[in-house]
């Protein structure tokens, strides 16, 4: 199963390898990672989509914890999260296809950022089922580039059970 | 106080109460070397960095003291690495001092640059490279407090070679907090409650002990537990010395190469306390079979080591030592003065006669020497008074179980690396910390020649280690498992062109001997113990000899060959 990891780590020269290393050395997988500065000085938030068992979460996590540059680790599924992605698509949109291709962005409420005679680049913000229904309504326009964020989340206020 | 930066480390390095260095001069430390004999911390030269780390290793096991090492940039860096994943393995408490080359020189290719914060960070516990000078200090203080808290490992601080040679101002705090390590000493007491519920409920019951023990100094109270319920008790390769060798609840030596009677004891078992133990394969074998009717209550202060390996019924993270205690409390609280000896008898006669079909064994011989009788023989002539070391091969797994170790901290040995050429810098380590005691090395004819070099250390230091090498011509384990599962195709494991390693002791001006005949052993033996100098015996033992029991790799422990 996938599982969002919150890491909150010092903001030291190698504290992106050390993490890096870790999943890597130990055979884990990282399907996406996300890194910057927090509000707090010195510290920066790693988002980290991961896959496995319960075992191995719990693994991640506490080999995560262990390390001495980390502060604070939380596994996202374990609470309520808003979690969110942007992307940047740049698809084929010659004449027919614009207006259908507008349509879309107009439906998913995403934005153009830039176009050409030839393409549009769309800028999505969702979490993985809106944007992965996305690209695959824009599919048959041929995508040319993807470019992904990787998931940042963050608790809900209110934890309703 | 305003000083160099190199006087500033070694003011540090006082402060922090070190009295020993093994290191190995260069370039990029230089200025620290200038300054080093201003202070009263005796550095000891080796000829190879490995040595250095592996002695620093040795000295921190045999003490429980922080071992420290000093050595140059680039080469002196990377020679430092093996010892360095070898004391990671173990859990063993060292601070490795690299000489890194100036600040403005960095990432540059350099001469004699290596990124050693990089190649190290998957085997330290944790690693610096000093950026800020006025973080110096701050940094040494926490390089000892992160090496020697919690679950004990090897830190590495960098020394960019400006920084070591200009002036800073700078104080030595006089303690250390991180916000982001706070290890955890104290027992959850519901698990403890829970754990002697179980306890008191079982009827075949098995202490497991592991180096975590050791690191905690948790002996006592472990020995307390075992001989109060008279549970019996079995071991890990790092956990031998934890527990009286000669007492009668000791079963040996768990794994591949453990006992017949501790394997056997482990299938079936109904509760097994295991303190200190991180479940390594070649103590579990096949981990689907691996003590299927016991309930597992598994004490480590590192949580990574619950439930990495196998399922665990009750986990308590904490202190060994801590955790023990706390079972020894509530133990006491329930059974009161009751008379507990004749608990478990049942089970021990059980066992008692699984260890009468196959005792720890081997075919003994009037022609030859065997290896297995030279490490009974030095059991016999030192009582098991004395500070072994280890090769790696067979004669560390014979050094594990024919020789009885009845203290902890007598035997050192590469348990997680399993690396050869480990026990000779160990010996050195160890007996630098205890000039008086008796330090053996058990080695192997293959292992020796990896760091053959520092008998150059050793005599220059009159430090009287004795060098026993089991001498059979082979990488003997290799040739064992090409013997067993190989076909006997021993490809590049006949050591056909050994040196005389006599001769070689004495070109070194260490003391030389040779045992050929079972009847030459003891006395060669006693005459090497007796010299107050370096010594090297060379006993060429049976050749083709094998360690038994064995499990096979991948194999379940009941599965044994046995001799
Ligand atoms: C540095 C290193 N290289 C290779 C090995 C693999 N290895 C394990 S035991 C062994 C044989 C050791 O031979 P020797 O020191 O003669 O000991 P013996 O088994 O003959 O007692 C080898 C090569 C190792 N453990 N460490
Ligand atoms: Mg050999």
């Amino acid at each position: 199963m996938k599982h969002t990891l919150s890491v909150l780590v010092e903001d030291e020269p190698g504290v992106l390898s050390r993490v890096a290393g870790l999943f890597s050395g130990r055979g884990f997988n990282i399907i996406s990672l996300n890194v910057a500065p927090t509000l707090e000085k010195n510290t920066s938030l790693m988002t980290i989509v991961t896959e496995g068992d319960e075992q191995i979460i719990e693994q991640i996590i506490k080999q995560l914890r262990k390390l001495i540059t980390v502060i604070k680790v939380v596994d996202m599924n374990t609470v309520k999260t808003v979690e969110r992605e942007m992307i940047l698509i740049k698809v084929n949109a010659q004449n027919s296809a614009r207006a259908e291709i507008l349509r879309i962005v107009d439906i998913f409420r995403c934005k153009v950022v830039d176009v050409s005679p030839s393409e549009i680049t769309i800028e999505a913000t969702g979490n993985s089922e809106k944007l992965t229904a996305l690209i695959n309504l824009l599919h048959k326009f041929g995508i040319k580039e993807i470019a992904r964020t990787g998931i940042v989340a963050m608790k809900r206020s209110m934890q309703l059970s | 106080m305003k000083m160099k930066g190199a006087q500033i480390l070694l003011e540090c390095l006082k402060q922090e109460g070190v009295e020993v260095i093994f290191g190995f001069p260069g370039g990029a430390v230089i200025d620290i070397y200038h300054e080093l004999p201003k202070y009263p911390i005796k550095h000891f030269l080796v000829r190879h960095e490995q040595a250095a780390v592996h002695a620093a290793d040795g000295y921190a096991r045999a003490t429980g003291k922080v071992g420290v090492v000093l050595v140059t940039s680039g080469p002196g860096a990377t020679n430092t690495v093996t010892g360095i994943a070898t004391a990671y393995m173990d859990s063993i408490p060292i601070v490795v001092f690299t000489g890194q080359v100036p600040r403005l020189l960095i990432g540059n290719d350099a001469f004699q640059e290596v990124d050693i914060v990089g190649i190290t960070r998957p085997c330290t516990k944790h690693n610096y490279l000093v950026k800020d000078p006025e973080k110096l200090p701050q940094i040494i203080k926490e390089a000892f407090y992160i090496a020697r808290s919690g679950r004990p490992g090897p830190v590495l601080v960098d020394l960019p070679k400006d920084i070591m040679a200009s002036e800073i101002e700078a104080e030595y705090p006089k303690s250390v907090s991180l916000r982001s390590y706070n290890p955890h000493y104290e027992p959850n007491l519901k698990q403890v409650k829970k754990a002697v519920d179980l306890i008191l409920e079982a009827k075949r019951p098995l202490i497991f002990a592991g180096g975590g023990v050791i690191a905690s100094s948790g002996n006592k109270e472990l020995t307390w537990l075992a001989r109060t319920l008279q549970i019996p008790v079995t071991a890990t390769l790092m956990g031998l010395g934890a527990f009286p060798g000669n007492d009668p609840l000791w079963l040996g030596m768990l794994g591949m190469h453990g006992t017949y009677v501790a394997n056997m004891a482990i299938n079936h078992a109904d509760v097994v306390i295991a303190a200190g133990v991180r479940f390594d394969d070649r103590v579990t074998g096949r981990l689907d079979s691996f003590a299927p009717s016991a309930k597992i209550i598994h004490i480590d202060i590192d949580p990574t080591s619950i439930r990495k390996n196998v399922r665990v019924d009750i986990p308590i993270v904490a202190d060994c030592k801590e955790a023990l205690l706390a079972l020894k409390e509530e133990i006491s609280k329930r059974i009161k003065d009751k008379d507990l000896s004749e608990r478990y008898q049942s089970w021990r006669d059980k066992l008692n006669a699984w260890n009468d079909a196959h005792p720890l064994t081997y075919k003994k011989s009037d022609e030859v020497i065997k290896p297995q009788f030279v490490i009974e023989t030095l059991y016999e002539l030192t009582g098991g008074d004395a500070i072994i070391t280890t090769e790696v091969g067979q004669n560390q797994m014979w050094a594990a179980q024919h020789f009885k170790y009845l203290r902890p901290r007598t035997l050192l040995s590469s348990g997680g690396l399993g690396t050869m050429g480990y026990g000779f810098p160990a010996a050195i380590g160890a007996q630098v910390a205890f000039p008086d005691k008796t330090v053996i090395d058990i080695a192997g004819d293959g292992s020796i020649q990896m760091n053959i070099q520092e008998l150059a250390t050793a005599v220059w230091y009159n430090l009287p280690v004795k060098i026993i090498i089991l001498n059979n011509s082979y990488l003997g384990m290799v040739r064992q498992w090409q013997e067993l599962f190989y076909n006997r195709n021993y490809s590049a494991t006949h050591l056909e062109y050994n040196p005389d390693f006599v001769k070689l002791a004495q070109a070194y001006g260490a003391e030389g001997y040779r045992a050929t005949k079972p009847s030459e052993v003891k006395d060669v033996l006693k005459q090497a113990l007796k010299s107050k100098k370096t010594c090297v015996v060379d006993m060429v033992v049976e050749k083709e000899e094998n360690v038994y029991p064995m499990v096979p790799a991948g194999a379940s422990l009941s599965e044994m060959l046995l001799v």
